[in-house]
């Protein structure tokens, strides 16, 4: 591209305000940890997720790093560039992966693989669309000053909260089935698992699947080494090298080719413009290469912690601090030991909750599995937290940091569609991070089903998208009515 | 806020999306130089950052030219000449 620009702010590079807001927000977060280690060595284990967190948080607005973009964009003005970042990080973080199963650090759990899979998907799909971010973008972009994805946070929140805890008519559209088989399960009685959707749902159907990687699948898991590269190479590394093949020949191939003025490419050539549409955006493709590396070395380092304080979950260190308000009824917590998003959000709802006098431990998704811990003690929340903190600290050493308030439009989009997005999230077990980002890189393949359910949630929502941009010109009568 | 389009003289346009994050600038971006002639020049005003990247994308597969850009306190201020 032939582009001029004129350079009116000021070099990058020259010492600002925000770049003291920037330092200030670090040495801020340095003291914080350094009191807290000192008061209990064992908060050491809330720290790994939250300075992971700002690592996610400094990368994702460093290349403005919104998974929602990679199957929005496509379709919306068919622009790969998110999709090319999302598969570098994915090569990479199954790359780290790998290493880190090999060398026993690894938590991972594969998640069920059916239709709920590609539903929840669908749904959130369609959610993102309409809040400008998926669950780490709206993260990042508050940090940005955003207070519409602000909202978008707040609605994810809640809706999670509500829907796994929901009874009530919904009760009525339980299948049978689902419910005969809940009740097999002899669960703890104040679990009630027969009454609430998503707890018939969860027991009568989720649990009913079958949750493994390929190697599991095909019988390849004898051997460590064997399992490692069957699920690295068949779930991953092939998967997104077919990807970027496809992107090239469908959105960047005959764009780079007229620019470059070659009417018949040779192999080469177009082994050029593969690498051509890597590269065309060079923070998204640090950003993602980053993102995969620190989301490998983050398994790699909650494993770590897990092995030097002897334990398998965060509730049993809560516990050992006394403050055992907030775990399950199994003494843990949610406490996943790799990048994700959604569930954390839902425990800060439930909190709210909590607090406001409705009870909110009576469902297996709170009660039995993932507690609701004070967000003070809630160490994945403390990533979603960094996230924030790591893109504010981006933005404004990068001078792009501004408050942003929404209109009534923007608020009602955050909100209509944050609650799509956290109902989605919790009916395919997890967002873009944790139902794909996670999966697929750990050998699970029920990450692309999710990322083919987002895509055409995304390819709908566009297209109701569209259609609102262009009933809202033709209201207003403007230039933009085509 | 709201969306506005504007013609402000021959060959010129303004259009400003503040305040709207992804995929409004993208979407309205490209719906405005679709309105636009060849040689035209659209002044884009917006404060999503992300918008950015894959407006200068979109540019870039469709040959427009991004000819000015001003950018500072969290806002961006493009030309952009329609090929």
């Amino acid at each position: 591209m032939n582009t001029t620009v004129a350079a009116r702010s000021g070099p990058a590079t020259a010492w600002h305000a925000g770049s003291t807001k920037a330092l200030g927000l670090l040495v801020a977060g340095v003291l914080l940890s350094i009191w807290a280690v000192a008061t209990d060595a064992r908060l050491a284990y809330i720290l790994v997720y939250a300075w992971f967190g700002v690592g996610y948080g400094l990368l994702l607005q460093y290349g403005r790093f919104c998974m929602a973009s990679a199957v929005r964009d496509l379709f919306a003005v068919r622009v790969p560039r998110m999709a090319v970042g999302m598969m570098i990080a994915v090569g990479l973080y199954a790359l780290v992966s790998a290493v880190v199963t090999l060398a026993g650090f690894s938590g991972f759990h594969p998640n069920p693989m059916g239709w709920h899979v590609l539903i929840g998907a669908a749904i959130f799909g369609f959610g993102i669309v309409f809040t400008g971010g998926c669950a780490s973008g709206s993260l990042y972009k508050a940090g940005e000053g955003n207070v519409g994805s602000m909202l978008v946070v707040v609605a994810i929140s809640f809706s999670q909260a509500v829907v796994v805890s929901a009874g009530g008519w919904l009760d009525r559209l339980v299948p049978a089935s689902w419910t005969a088989s809940a009740e097999a399960k002899d669960m703890p009685a104040e679990l009630s698992v027969t009454q609430g959707w998503f707890d018939q749902f969860t027991a009568g159907y989720v649990w009913d699947l079958k949750a493994a990687t390929l190697a599991d699948r095909l019988g390849a898991a004898d051997s460590p080494w064997i399992a490692v590269t069957v699920n690295t190479l068949l779930v991953a590394i092939v998967p997104v090298l077919v990807i970027l093949g496809l992107l090239y020949w469908v959105y960047f191939r005959p764009g780079y080719m007229r620019r470059a003025k070659i009417a018949s490419p040779t192999v080469g050539q177009h082994l050029a413009g593969l690498w051509a549409m890597c590269t065309a955006s060079r923070n998204t493709a640090l950003a993602g290469a980053g993102l995969g590396v620190l989301a490998g070395a983050h398994v790699w380092a909650t494993g770590a912690m897990r092995a030097r304080f002897e334990v398998d979950n965060f509730g049993e260190l809560l516990a050992a601090m006394n403050h055992q308000a907030g775990l399950s009824m199994q003494d843990t917590v949610f406490d996943p030991g790799y990048w994700y998003i959604t569930t954390q959000e839902a425990q800060w709802g439930a909190w709210v909750i909590e607090r406001l006098g409705a009870p909110m431990r009576d469902n297996i998704f709170f009660g039995l599995d993932n507690g609701v811990p004070s967000p003070l003690l809630n160490a994945p929340g403390f990533m979603s937290i960094g996230i924030i903190a790591g893109a504010a600290m981006m933005a404004l050493a990068r001078r792009e940091f501004k408050w942003k308030l929404p209109n009534m439009e923007a608020a009602v989009f955050a909100l209509v569609g944050g609650t799509l997005m956290g109902i989605g999230a919790r009916v395919a077990m997890g967002c873009n991070i944790g139902a794909f980002f996670a999966t697929v890189t750990n050998g699970d393949p029920s990450g692309w089903v999710f990322l083919l359910g987002m895509a055409l949630g995304a390819f709908a929502g566009v297209k109701v998208f569209a259609w609102w941009v262009d009933w809202q010109a033709a209201r207003r009568g403007d230039d933009l009515a085509l | 806020m709201a969306v506005t389009f504007n013609q402000t003289g021959d060959g010129k346009w303004t259009l400003d999306v503040r305040g709207y994050s992804c995929p409004h600038p993208q979407m309205y971006t490209k719906k405005a130089l679709q309105k636009m002639a060849g040689g035209d020049e659209l002044t884009l005003v917006f404060d999503n950052p992300s918008s950015g990247e894959s407006i200068m994308a979109m540019c870039d597969a469709d040959g427009n030219e991004i000819v000015d850009r001003i950018e500072g306190g969290g806002s961006f201020t493009w030309t952009i000449r329609k090929a």
